[in-house]
């Protein structure tokens, strides 16, 4: 079980992230941010905890909390 | 239960978000260093030296003791600085045109007088915050504004590299990483910590340099910039450990 705290306005639209999950639930959502940057949407359920979007991201704009 | 928190910095978290473009390279880097200081309990004491270049845009994102530098001069001025606050962990967080054209005498000298600080060199080809123009590390072939047909041996000479020039000086420490996949950021954090550590045993200069993108004035999408650190330029600049004193 994974908690995945996504902060929107700090996300530049890189879309590293969805390259980088193991799991492949990060996608583009086609929705826009504050900047005009097209951010992502997480699949939480799924997700597994690893932090591989935290360390990919570039802008500080992920956490997550795993817990066993 | 037991948790386990991938979380950056509060102060990187929480500041404004950085001026770097959407996939720049400065964003991983700097925190690896960041996340490094905050592990070692030494975020508080910590100054950042930056050089005038796109890395000084996180003099206005984070808020930790820093100084911003003249173009080239941020290695020199963190040899400065930790001469005379030696409890500090000193570094220069600094560009790779800053570092091997214009300053390039401050990083060779620091090294040689094995100055007691940690330089972090982030390697992306080109002078970003002026446009994209040819560096010192500019691939041969690599099209920038100031070689728009490619950068020519034979005019221009050949990519430096900064493991070579170094090789056999008495530092505590030499590595180059690269941030183009999860395993590797990882790796290059584990190198920062070394640096770091190094400096806090008082064994002197400790450089790593790391391969990153600049997204902008490659004209390439991010996820093409990290293909090409993996497919181009980590052919030219290999990364590895090549410096560690009183291990080879
Ligand atoms: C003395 C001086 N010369 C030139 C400049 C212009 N200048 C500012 S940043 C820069 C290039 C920076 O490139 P690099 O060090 O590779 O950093 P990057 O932006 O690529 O991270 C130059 C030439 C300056 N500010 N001062
Ligand atoms: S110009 Fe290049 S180095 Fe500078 S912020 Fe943009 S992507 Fe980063
Ligand atoms: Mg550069």
């Amino acid at each position: 079980m994974a908690q995945i705290i996504y902060d929107k306005k700090r996300c530049k639209g890189c879309h590293y992230c969805v390259d980088a999950c193991p799991k492949k639930i990060i996608t583009v959502s086609g929705e826009l941010n504050d900047k005009g940057y097209e951010v992502v949407e997480f699949d939480e359920a799924q997700c597994i905890g690893c932090g591989s979007c935290y360390t990919i991201c570039p802008d500080y704009a992920i956490t997550i909390i795993k817990e066993d | 239960m037991a948790t386990k928190e991938f979380k950056a910095p509060e102060m990187l978290r929480t500041g404004d978000p950085t001026g770097f473009c959407p996939g720049c390279g400065h964003g991983t880097v700097g925190r690896l260093g960041f996340e490094v200081l905050d592990e070692m309990g030494l975020l508080e004491k910590s100054i950042s030296v930056y050089d005038v270049a796109c890395d000084s845009l996180y003099m206005w994102a984070i808020d930790t003791d820093c100084v911003g530098t003249a173009h080239g001069r941020a290695i020199a001025t963190a040899a400065g600085v930790k001469r005379v606050r030696k409890d500090c962990p000193v570094w220069a967080y600094v560009g790779d045109g800053a570092s091997y054209s214009i300053g390039f005498q401050h990083t060779v000298w620091s090294a040689v007088r094995n100055e007691n600080i940690t330089v972090v060199i982030i390697n992306n080809g080109v002078f970003g915050m002026t446009g994209g123009q040819m560096a010192p590390t500019t691939l041969i072939g690599q099209k920038t504004t100031s070689s728009p047909a490619g950068r020519r041996a034979d005019v221009n000479g050949y990519p430096m590299d900064i493991t070579k020039i170094l090789t056999g000086q008495d530092i505590a420490y030499l590595a180059r990483g690269s941030i183009d996949t999860v395993a590797n950021i990882n790796k290059t954090k584990k190198y920062i910590r070394k640096a770091f550590e190094k400096q806090m045993n008082n064994e002197g200069f400790s450089l790593v340099e790391v391969l990153a993108p600049c997204p902008t004035n490659w004209g390439l999408s991010p996820h093409d910039s990290l293909e090409r650190i993996r497919n181009e330029v980590m052919e030219v600049f290999p990364i590895g450990e090549y410096i560690e004193r009183g291990v080879k």
